[in-house]
């Protein structure tokens, strides 16, 4: 004899399925549809993005491309974001890419930026009109790309006593000392700091054996699920900045006004959120109604 | 001997880290990098021992025709194949006979496969000769490609980059969108209002999902963004340092445990 | 050859000492212009300088006043120019290890942009005339000579103001009264500074038309290394104390004091999780997660491996062990063998058992995934470090209907663990795992100092709140600073 189950019950107990399914409806249809969400900014992303624009030109950056394909629709339009911003500054970048599969996402990042660079444009933050001439970007003269190495710890730690020690050469094998952007770059102490784009467990070696032997300014961009847990160094002053997940992403697009893949994404993510928030009170009410209905029957 | 050797080196390297991490000196430094070098290269050989099981638990697979056995050729394909395009790059403007070269290479490790498991050993181990002669034949004559291992030429292989760009980031970008409809599920039924904590919890989980939500009416979006970052910095870093100030001291007394060799678990003595 | 490669050292020693003396008088030259026609500004004062504290050496900080025509006066004070003096061996040796730059780029190929008559590219027509091999052995020697002649800087130091050059370091913007001159270890390096050789120092104010005033010259200071970093002190104390602490307890242990520990409701299940497994006839599924050997967490991890693998050689149930790290594997086969042996069962155990997998997060998943749904494994325990992959695998396995036991230190994974699994060990639970299991007073004994070590940390603390209310709570903050 099977239970007969009403609909409260079923509200409890839906199938993961129909929430998948709903799920995915709500996102393709959000995503085909063309409107733009107001976006709010947050001190902690508000705090990295001052700080780079406050960097005179010729100042460097290290960028540390630090994550896989798999994190590559939160972090890639921080890089994106980050990235451009300081070139139309004129700040030059040294990456590195600590994770496998890094070097090819920030092969793809420079080739792209480069290509967005070409072109004059305008942007209106702080309340200042910017105008950016188009330009070439040149390796060895606005980046380096030191490529990947195992072990990230190490190098990490290897970088703080020279960049040399590890990656001789760059990524497309040619010697650090022959790049002039690199002339009379040794450590650490010639960059003016480190922004961590990461997608797993470097980061804490970036806090650790970075941050914490070298004491340069850190910043993160992390996905969505970590953030939480990167709180902690934000307060203690280990950590300058954080941006998280796809709305940390589109708070620095907002800020620097210059919106992209970020801001797009973000009315799928809005709305995927109501979904859930949806399935959360489905349950609830279903949970509620269904355990007064046994209390009623209990008396 | 043989168990105490390992415990008394254990002792001396997790000594002079312990003591290193307080002398700045160059001396210090340079037996802290000399240590790292050979954990790396430790590394690289036990790396080796991994694809050696790889192979070994895929072999096994297609021998006893476990379920789905047939994947474990495409995984033991997909690893060696793209060993081939990291080490290979084209010189001049066509390819020439690579393709032939890459059909051999893949012939001799079907080849070897079937050696190891088939009864017929000798005639497999022949095939794997007449394979391998062909590759070694291919690679000699042909100058349109070249094998490289000692620089990163292989790695701009357009072969390579494709199989990287096409397969394995769609691939890996679909895993981690799973997550998408995993939270939802499990926010699904973690989130019931069974008593007054697991309300709190629910309401909080509510308040910072909506924070850039804007389409709330009467100033509610900064209200909801305020409470939201107070949320997150003041209970969750209040509970999160709790946490961090407990992992850390277990770190300690675990550090501590293994290098007195009083913790003998990863020895494999309980 | 080897004649024809000497010859070629000394050629180019010639030309470096030459173009090297042409560069210093070259600026000189052109502070004179400038003092003649421009109005100078005032310069710093009182340049001093120390050895960089607590360091590996090869490290100078300056100290200087600022010019008074820095923001006052005529305020035209722009940068400051920073100079060191420089004996002219090291001068020789800057252009030897400039001349490796060249043989390197003729090794490589990548010559391109060498300007016409500069001194590169004389260098460049003497080492172009060698073949790759002769140029190999020509960079090994002149590393060698690099390195033989700097044990010489030392002494060159003592021969100042003679015989060398003020050498441009860095430049700082105007306001700034101090600067670190951090100096590279590696002798190979240009910014090579050597420990114990007498430096000397000078600041030059310079204005928007570049009119320089020199502060007076500040030496003789030398650089050196520390054996013993005093901004550590804070953590020496802790862990002296702490390992006092978990001595004692280990001792009072030992001599057989009863200790409590609360039961931990993830491990007391692993036993009913294995009977279960039996049972049905299914696998039991043990997920080390994605941290190293080195990790705490997974060192923790192998222990309850340990355990479990030896439950399951007595039970005769199957164990499935995919991992991600291959020392990882190395050392979990080793942990399992050792199990099944203690268990009297060596036979039962089978080398794939642990296996590795792959080192790629999302592909590792994807494997451990397919296991799941495969083998259907009565229990999944996953221990050790987790990452973004901890909810996916955590709800497959729910799905698969499996009972879960989870244990990771990664805060933001614990969350999604407590969610999708049956039982979860929260942080140092894990750590504490092993002591749980064992049962041993010895290890019990470390668990007791963890918790008197919390309580300490409690205490201090709130009497940290307490006296960050008055004006002397920064001496009690001080008391805990590490710099690095």
């Amino acid at each position: 004899m099977t239970e007969h189950k009403n609909i409260f019950d079923r509200m409890m107990s839906l199938d993961r399925r129909w929430i998948f399914l709903f799920l995915i409806v709500v996102c393709v249809a959000t995503y085909t549809a063309d409107f733009t969400i107001p976006i709010n900014t947050e001190a902690e992303v508000e705090s990295i993005f001052n700080f780079l624009d406050s960097l005179p030109e010729g100042d460097i950056v290290l960028v540390a491309i630090d994550y896989d394909p798999n994190n590559l629709a939160e972090l890639h339009p921080m890089t994106y974001a980050v990235v451009e911003h300081l070139w139309r500054k004129k700040v030059k970048i040294i990456f590195t890419s600590l994770s496998q599969l890094g070097p090819a996402m920030a092969d793809q990042a420079i080739r792209d930026i480069s290509d967005s660079l070409k072109v004059d444009k305008t942007y209106n933050y702080n309340g200042v009109e910017h105008n950016f001439k188009g330009r070439e970007i040149v390796n060895g003269v606005d980046y380096t790309f030191l490529g990947f190495k195992p072990y990230y710890a190490l190098i990490i730690l290897g970088m703080g006593q020279d960049f040399r020690l590890n990656f001789p050469s760059d990524y497309y094998g040619t010697p650090l000392d022959d790049l002039p952007m690199m002339q009379g770059v040794i450590n650490y102490d010639q960059v003016a700091c480190v922004v961590d784009l990461s997608g797993g467990n470097i980061t804490d070696a970036w806090i650790s054996y970075g941050q914490g032997r070298f004491n340069f300014p850190l910043m993160l961009g992390l996905t969505g699920v970590m953030v939480s847990q990167y709180y902690p160094f934000l307060g203690s002053g280990q950590v300058s900045g954080i941006m998280g997940g796809l709305l940390g992403a589109a708070q620095y697009e907002e800020l620097a006004d210059n919106p992209g893949r970020a801001k797009d994404g973000m009315r799928v993510q809005l709305f995927a959120h109501y979904v859930i928030i949806l399935f959360i009170v489905l349950g609830n009410i279903g949970f509620f109604m269904s355990r007064r209905k046994r209390m009623e029957g209990g008396n | 001997m043989k168990r105490q050797l390992p415990f008394l080196l254990v002792f001396i390297f997790g000594a002079f880290m312990t003591i290193q991490y307080y002398v700045p000196h160059e001396s210090s430094e340079f037996v802290y990098t000399f240590l790292l070098d050979w954990t790396m290269i430790i590394g690289i050989f036990a790396l080796a021992l991994g694809i050696w099981s790889l192979y070994h638990v895929s072999v096994d697979k297609i021998q006893h025709k476990k379920e789905n056995w047939i994947y474990s050729y495409v995984t033991l394909f997909g690893l060696f194949i793209m060993v081939v395009f990291g080490f290979s790059y084209k010189v001049g403007d066509s390819w020439g006979m690579y393709p032939l070269f890459v059909i051999a290479l893949m012939a001799l490790l079907y080849c070897l496969i079937h050696a190891s498991i088939s009864r017929s050993k000798g005639f497999w181990l022949g095939l794997s000769g007449a394979a391998l002669a062909v590759s070694f034949g291919v690679a000699f004559f042909d100058d349109s490609w070249k094998l490289a291992f000692m620089t990163s030429e292989g790695l701009k292989n357009t072969m390579f980059t494709n199989f990287a760009d096409f397969v394995l980031t769609p691939i890996l970008a679909t895993m981690f969108a799973l997550l998408a409809f995993f939270i939802a599920s499990a926010a699904y039924r973690a989130f019931r209002a069974r008593n007054v904590l697991a309300s709190l919890l629910l309401i909080a989980a509510i308040i910072v999902m909506l924070r850039f939500n804007p389409y709330m009416p009467f100033g509610l979006p900064e209200l909801v963004a305020e409470t939201s970052s107070w949320l997150m910095n003041v209970p969750n870093l209040a509970a999160q340092r709790a946490i961090v100030i407990g992992i850390g001291l277990g770190i300690v007394a675990t550090s501590l445990k293994v290098i007195l060799g009083i913790e003998r678990g990863y020895m494999g003595k309980g | 050859m080897k004649v024809k490669m000497l010859l070629a050292v000394f050629l180019l020693l010639a030309i470096c000492s030459n173009s090297y003396a042409q560069d210093t008088t070259a600026e000189g030259d052109t502070t004179a212009i400038s003092v003649d026609s421009l109005r100078l500004p005032a310069p710093p004062g009182n340049l001093s300088g120390r050895d960089k504290p607590n360091d590996h050496g090869h490290a100078i900080i300056l100290d200087w006043e600022l010019s008074p025509d820095d923001g006052g006066g005529s305020n035209s004070v722009l940068r400051y120019d920073i100079y060191k003096w420089v004996p002219q061996l090291m001068l020789d040796i800057n252009l030897v290890r400039d001349s490796i730059i060249i043989i390197q780029k003729i090794i490589r190929k990548t010559t391109d942009g060498i300007e016409e008559g500069s001194q590169a590219d004389s260098m460049l027509k003497v080492f172009s005339k060698f073949s790759k091999d002769e140029l190999f052995d020509i960079r090994n020697r002149l590393t060698d000579h690099i390195k033989a002649e700097n044990e010489g800087l030392a002494e060159a130091s003592k021969s100042y103001p003679e015989n060398g050059a003020w050498l441009f370091i860095d430049k700082k913007p105007s306001g700034t009264k101090t600067f670190d001159h951090i100096g590279s270890k590696e002798f190979k390096s240009k910014g090579f500074v050597p420990d114990y050789a007498d430096l000397y120092y000078r600041v030059d104010a310079v204005t928007i038309t570049g009119a320089k005033a020199s502060s007076e010259i500040f030496g003789p200071i030398q650089s050196s290394g520390q054996w013993y970093n005093t901004y550590r002190t804070p953590v020496v104390f802790s862990v002296f104390l702490f390992t006092i602490l978990t001595v004692f307890y280990v001792m009072r242990a030992k001599q057989g004091a009863d200790l409590y520990v609360r039961p931990l409701g993830g491990i007391e299940a692993v036993d009913d999780a294995i009977g279960r497994a039996t049972e049905m006839g299914r696998p039991i599924l043990y997920v080390l997660g994605l941290g190293s050997a080195a990790d705490i967490a997974t060192i923790a991890s192998f222990t309850i491996l340990g355990r479990v693998a030896k439950k399951v050689a007595e039970y005769q149930t199957e164990l499935l062990v995919p991992t991600y790290d291959p020392i990882v594997m190395t050392v979990a086969q080793e942990v399992v063998k050792s199990a099944y042996l203690d268990a009297g069962r060596p036979d039962a155990y089978k080398e794939d058992t642990v296996h590795f997998v792959t080192q790629s997060q999302f592909a590792y998943v994807a494997a451990v995934n397919g296991i799941m749904l495969r083998e259907l494994p009565a229990t999944n325990v996953y221990m050790g470090k987790f990452f973004a992959e901890s909810l996916i695998l955590a709800e497959t396995g729910a799905l698969a209907g499996s009972i879960q036991i989870s244990g990771t230190d990664e805060i933001a994974q614990i969350p999604f663990f407590i969610v999708a699994c049956d039982y979860t060990l929260i942080g140092e639970e894990l750590y504490a795992a092993s002591a749980y299991l064992g049962k041993d007073p010895v290890l019990l004994g470390s668990l007791k100092a963890q918790d008197y070590a919390k309580a300490a940390i409690i205490i201090l603390a709130v009497i940290g709140v307490i006296v960050a209310q008055f004006d002397f709570g920064h001496y009690y903050v001080d008391l805990f600073e590490v710099v690095n």
